[in-house]
């Protein structure tokens, strides 16, 4: 196949990946996303299943960015942006009236396609959420957060010396391990990443992409991503979009050796993106 | 594969002249701009040159802390220059958290409806009101309405009024200017919106705020207008009262109400007299006004300056 894109040397099997649990963690039914009257998702249902990695692959201004930013209500944040469907986490809707988007949002972190750290420095951007959130009772139990999600983050050992130095001076790649760290602080159960490693170079992204692998063992992780090869490493379910519709979803190794839809077959081999 | 240089031959060399052209019209025009500097500048200088030259020879301890006299070579700024720094201080004490707490409604939290933009016009037409009508409006509505009285109040509170668009303007950019991803980051683990302002917007803001208050402050500082409309002395010989006091509770506001006069008008007041030796204290007293704006200018400046230095993205 002329263009295609290998992933199979990447994919792992059943086997290697170990069991996925299929108890849902987030369910969505009929989700459709409006800017102003144009719209962006069309009627999207997916379950993504909790402590897994769900990678959302498809074109560019497929809707990804905007499904993903449904699930914590960062929509919220766009006046023209309008939202009709449910969505659940665990069972709750979280587009319910007495939803208050504060707690929901400790609950679901987000890291961002460009590292985005506080002006603060590394120490303050991994304490921020945890002091906000009254985790820590005193500067020890805010020091151990500290410590233990930059060490989940894979970072403690490159900024344990330097912890009040800005988070911003420090490398791209290290900025994204410093916001999954920031993610991670306030003790969340759903990690959102969009196109995490996009700004990073093949060094940085696979540090990351090992990271997604641990962080898999107790978060649910939600992933964009424009690299087939990363959807294939990282992720044990992928979902497939194309203008604003979900196309496809299933096991990552279905999806990538025999996908059902023609749409998903020419996107993974690079015939349409 | 000769045809292909042929057509792009000719057309090549046409670019090169009109590169050259360009670099010709860009020259002139980095010429015109250097010269408007420069004239700009040299005019600056000359009028400072003249204000040195005039009043120097004036400027010593005495003329900072004698009152006005009758006698040219006696007489002093000293209710001038305190007159000056309290109106100021109540100027900044009213007008900074009002201008910076409209500039965060309008920017952060404001529906972005008829409301809103009728207010945003009115709030850039103020900016263009001549300041001789904030002097009438104060005169009506805190003289003889409220009954402030022609009083430091009064005037700091007049100023205030003056400044406020200047400083809601630049609130409003500062605020503008700060990347939408650091308000997402917030948002996304969980912080309020009042949180996010006041622990990421502002800190990044506030270089720009503080600029946008001190410019507002310099041009408060020379306002004269306003001031005489209100009801400001001209000849004072006595300071407001002190803000300390030996008995409790040691502070007292009581000057906040008392009479003043400001060194614009003290200046204006001399130059308007016969005689060069009161002119020559106006040029004096225009001496000392200036280096207060200067003074808070560079305050401007290096406050920024570290700010920025903290703050990068
Ligand atoms: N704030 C917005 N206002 C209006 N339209 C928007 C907005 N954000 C996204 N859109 C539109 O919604 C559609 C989906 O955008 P989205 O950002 O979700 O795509 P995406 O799949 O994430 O693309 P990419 O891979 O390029 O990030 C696009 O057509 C886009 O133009
Ligand atoms: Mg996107």
């Amino acid at each position: 196949m002329p263009g295609a894109i290998d992933v199979s040397s990447v994919l792992r099997s059943g086997a290697e990946v170990g069991p996925v649990s299929m108890r849902p963690k987030i369910v969505t039914r009929d989700v459709n996303v409006f800017y102003g009257e144009k719209r962006a998702l069309n009627d999207v249902s997916i379950d993504i299943p909790e402590r897994a990695v769900t990678a959302f692959i498809g074109p560019s201004g497929c809707g990804k960015s905007t499904f993903l930013r449904c699930i914590n209500r960062m929509n919220d944040t766009i006046p023209t942006a309008r939202i009709t469907g449910r969505i659940e986490i665990d069972g709750e809707n979280i587009y319910a009236k007495d939803v208050d988007v504060v707690p929901l949002r400790a609950r679901i972190g987000m890291v961002f396609q460009k590292p985005n750290p506080f002006a603060k420095s590394a120490y303050e951007n991994v304490a921020y959420g945890p002091r906000i959130h009254g985790l820590a009772r005193t500067r020890a139990e805010l020091d151990e957060i500290v410590e233990s999600s930059l060490r989940k983050a894979g970072l403690w050992d490159e900024v344990k010396d330097r912890l009040q130095q800005p988070g911003t001076s420090l490398s791209g790649g290290q900025q994204q391990r410093l916001c999954i760290a920031r993610a991670v602080a306030v003790s969340p159960e759903v990690i959102l990443m969009d196109e995490p490693c996009s700004a990073l170079d093949p060094i940085a992204t696979a540090r990351i992409e090992e990271l997604i692998d641990e962080l898999r063992q107790n978060y649910t992780i939600v992933i964009v991503t424009h690299s087939m090869q990363q959807a294939a490493r990282v992720s044990q379910r992928t979902a497939f979009f194309h203008l604003g519709n979900l196309v496809e979803q299933g096991p990552t190794e279905e999806i990538f050796t025999t996908p059902s839809d023609p749409r998903t077959q020419n996107y993974i081999t690079g015939r349409i993106g | 594969m000769t045809d292909v240089a042929h057509q792009h031959g000719p057309r090549r060399i046409v670019s090169e002249v009109q590169v050259l052209r360009r670099r010709r019209r860009e020259r002139i025009f980095v010429i015109f701009g250097l010269a408007s500097t420069l004239i700009g500048l040299l005019v600056l200088l000359a009028l400072l040159g003249n204000l040195v030259i005039d009043g120097v020879a004036r400027l010593d301890w005495n003329f900072l802390t004698n009152f006005p006299s009758r006698r040219a070579a006696q007489a002093g700024i000293l209710s001038a220059w305190v007159g000056s720094l309290l109106v100021i201080l109540v100027t900044a004490c009213i007008g900074a958290p009002l201008g910076v707490g409209a500039g965060i409604y309008l920017e952060e939290y404001s529906a972005r409806n008829w409301l809103t933009n009728i207010i945003e016009v009115n709030v850039a037409n103020l900016a263009a009101v001549p300041s001789i009508v904030y002097g009438l409006l104060a005169l009506g509505l805190f003289v003889y309405g409220f009954g402030t009285g022609r009083s430091i109040f009064t005037a700091g509170l007049t100023l205030a009024l003056l400044i406020l668009p200047i400083v809601i303007v630049a609130t409003r950019e500062a605020i503008r200017s700060v990347p939408q991803t650091i308000r997402e980051a917030a948002l996304a683990i969980g912080a309020t919106k009042g949180q996010v302002t006041k622990d990421h917007v502002l800190p990044a803001a506030l270089p720009g705020v503080l600029t946008g208050v001190i410019i507002g402050l310099s041009r408060a500082l020379g306002e004269t207008a306003p001031l005489i409309t209100i009801g400001a002395l001209t000849f004072i010989a006595f300071l407001p009262a002190p803000p300390i006091t030996s008995e409790f509770p040691f502070v007292s506001f009581e000057w906040l109400f008392d009479g003043f006069t400001v060194l614009p008008i003290q200046a204006f007041n001399w130059i308007s007299r016969p005689g060069r030796d009161f002119h020559a204290n106006a040029a004096a007293a225009g001496l000392v006004l200036l280096i207060m704006t200067l003074a808070l200018n560079s305050i401007a400046i290096v406050l920024r300056y570290r700010l920025r230095k903290r703050l990068q993205w």
